[in-house]
């Protein structure tokens, strides 16, 4: 009986998932210029966003550590992707961004970003294990910082690259880096990425992984004494989460013609920066992941609005001027968040389809409860 | 009858110092499988931290603890668990955002066959593993009488219930010595029968060796059948319940001279 459920579950989410990569590739794939110019490319960046969020919760919502250098792991990944490209890009193993041979370069900078990344993972993952809280959170920054510099300092990265030409640089003409059709084109690879890095990351919190992780957060001492081994899971958790970020690293070479360490770095003002991360994280809400993804699209598009959309120009005078300083407006949205709904904009439950019928009895049930709370300050 | 059997948990002259502070000294105690032990004295007399040194979380500073003859010297706190020793905390620590079950399964890990690729891709044995693993977990609750709790929070319990928690979850790490530290502090008389029964089942059906701290006296005097005293790190007396009853020290101990 039980398990027939689980099963109907998995089969509503595998059609769900399905229809709507299928409707967003048909969309994608016949709109308009604007689609082309500006709707792809942002789907691109949600992608990685994503699965940059969801993969940070494992670490600081599941685990409970703060890692500050989660953007560390990106830049290994994009930058791995980048020069496996371009190696066999000027081994003539294709010449054209098209074709089965792209194809699987394509595929394999994308594994091989997130295995490279991981086994930075297991590096960070180690100071993990005698340190905790800030001092966690110091190394991690450190680290994020430490690996821009390193990638910067090593020549065929940085530089010369590859005897002609560098990652920076020749991406678009070369490598990964794809153009607004290509994007459209290659949108499936992305989508797919993403669709298979949440399943992997659901599975992996809802196994005796998740329950393990999860015991640590809650009692170190007591998850010890029922014979987790803490060590091991704290470093795995780590690789995990740093095999997810390597992969969304490929995602990022793929979607900008160049890449710079600058965009990695911890000084970085946009929405790619590993703070900006664990923002997301909180606000959708520590230990779930769907709240990571509601929340990474959202900031991405309150960012996106707040540079290119109307509405700003819309506000009164004084208010516009706030939006000019685009961090300040993020902070007083984690503000509000941590205030108003601790636990994230989701609350203390998963977004699950099969739950779509039981809303309506929710929501009477939370109208009943405030009524009936008010009804009591009456009697007061 | 005791004697002849060989014991599944000895301690040889285990101590710890911290500083200056002999907190526990000498302290020797054999239990076989079936016996239940209760270990008392006055606060701050060291009761905890025997267990602390018995579980692997402190470092002893002399003497060694033995499992089934085997020494468990420089083992990690999880090793001790794997060898079969399982405890309960004098300050209830759970997994507070973790639902009854799951808590229970936690302690489970060590024992379950999959990896990351069953996990990552839902084999059949991942299947399995986990509806065994269910299954015995809702088993491990009936005993403690929580098996209509499972799927609420655990920090939603009321205080006993997280007590009886504890030790359903101690009892899933597969326990040869079941160590249970004051399981029936702050609980009222209902409350305290019930977790009678509750031992009374687990050392019947689990034939375990039970190590049983407590201060509530006509509980331990009931369901021990042999005690140790200890007062400042010392062991005082060690008998039969009735002899303890009498014996000069422990009562100068428990009333101070
Ligand atoms: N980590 C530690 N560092 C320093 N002193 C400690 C440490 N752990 C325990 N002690 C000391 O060891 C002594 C025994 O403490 P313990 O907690 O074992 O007492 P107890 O018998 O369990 O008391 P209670 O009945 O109050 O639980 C106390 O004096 C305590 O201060
Ligand atoms: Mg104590």
């Amino acid at each position: 009986m039980k398990k027939n459920g689980i099963g109907r579950r998995y089969l509503i989410n595998f059609i769900a998932t399905a229809v709507f990569f299928i409707l967003a590739l048909v969309v994608c794939g016949n709109g308009g210029s604007r689609m082309k110019l500006s709707v792809v490319p942002s789907i691109w960046q949600c992608c990685y966003l994503i699965i940059m969020a969801a993969s940070l919760n494992l670490v600081l919502g599941f685990l409970g550590q703060l890692s500050l250098g989660h953007c560390g792991f990106m830049a290994v990944g994009a930058y791995s992707a980048a020069l496996i490209s371009l190696a066999f890009q000027r081994a003539g193993f294709y010449e054209e961004k098209s074709g089965v041979a792209f194809l699987l370069v394509l595929l394999l900078s994308i594994v091989a970003a997130g295995v490279l990344a991981a086994l930075l993972g297991v590096l960070v993952g180690i100071p993990a294990l005698r340190l905790k809280g800030d001092y966690l959170a110091i190394i991690t920054l450190g680290f994020g910082m430490i690996i821009v510099n390193v990638i910067n300092n090593i020549p065929f990265c940085g530089q010369q690259g590859l005897g002609q030409g560098s990652a920076s640089s020749a991406l678009y003409a070369t490598g990964l880096g794809f153009s607004n059709d290509e994007k459209v084109q290659y949108l499936w690879v992305a989508l797919l990425t993403v669709i298979l890095c949440l399943s992997l990351m659901f599975m992996f919190v809802r196994s005796k992984y998740g329950r393990a992780i999860r015991s640590i957060r809650d009692n170190e001492i007591a998850s010890e004494s029922s014979g987790v081994n803490v060590n091991y899971y704290k470093v795995l958790t780590f690789t995990v989460s740093a095999f997810f970020a390597g992969v969304t690293g490929a995602l990022y070479a793929c979607s900008n013609a160049a890449l710079a360490t600058t965009s990695f770095a911890f000084t970085n003002g946009s929405i790619l920066n590993s703070v900006f991360i664990v923002v997301m994280v909180v606000v959708g809400g520590m230990g779930f992941l769907t709240g990571s993804v509601i929340a990474a699209v959202v900031l991405f598009l309150l960012n996106y609005t707040i540079k290119n959309g109307a509405w700003v120009a819309a506000l009164p005078a004084f208010l516009q001027n706030v939006f000019t300083y685009p961090m300040l407006v993020y902070s007083i949205a984690l503000i509000i968040v941590i205030v108003f709904r601790p636990k994230g904009i989701m609350g203390s439950s998963e977004f699950a389809l099969c739950d779509i019928p039981k809303w309506k009895g929710w929501l009477q049930q939370y109208f009943a409860s405030r009524k009936a709370g008010k009804e009591e300050l009456r009697h007061e | 009858m005791s004697e002849e059997k060989k014991p599944v948990l000895e301690t040889r002259g285990l101590g710890i110092s911290f500083g200056g502070l002999h907190a526990v000294s000498d302290f020797n105690i054999s239990i076989c499988s079936g016996e239940l032990v209760g270990l008392i004295g006055p606060n701050g007399a060291g009761k905890t931290t025997v267990f602390n040194l018995l579980t692997g979380v402190y470092v002893p500073t002399e003497g060694t603890v033995l499992l089934n003859g085997v020494p468990l010297n420089g083992k990690k706190v999880h090793q001790f668990v794997a060898a079969g020793v399982a405890r309960t905390f004098q300050n209830i620590r759970l997994f507070d955002d973790m639902t009854v079950i799951e808590n229970v399964k936690v302690a489970f890990t060590k024992d379950i066959k999959y990896g990351l690729v069953d996990a990552f891709f839902r084999t059949p044995r991942f299947w399995r593993e986990e509806e065994a693993m269910t299954k015995k977990a809702m088993e491990l609750l009936a005993i403690c009488g929580l098996e209509d709790k499972a799927d609420v929070l655990a920090s939603s319990l009321p205080y006993g219930q997280q007590r009886k928690l504890e030790i359903a979850r101690a009892l899933a790490t597969d326990m040869k010595v079941l160590l249970l530290d004051e399981p029936a502090a702050g609980m009222n008389p209902t409350e305290t029968a019930e977790l009678l029964a509750c031992i009374n089942t687990i050392r019947d059906s689990f034939g375990i060796a039970i190590l049983l701290i407590e201060h509530d006296m006509s509980l331990v005097m009931n369901v021990c059948e042999r005690i140790q005293v200890i007062d400042y790190g010392v062991t005082i007396a060690s008998g039969l319940p009735e002899e303890i009853a009498q014996n000069p020290k422990v009562i100068a101990a428990y009333l101070g001279e």
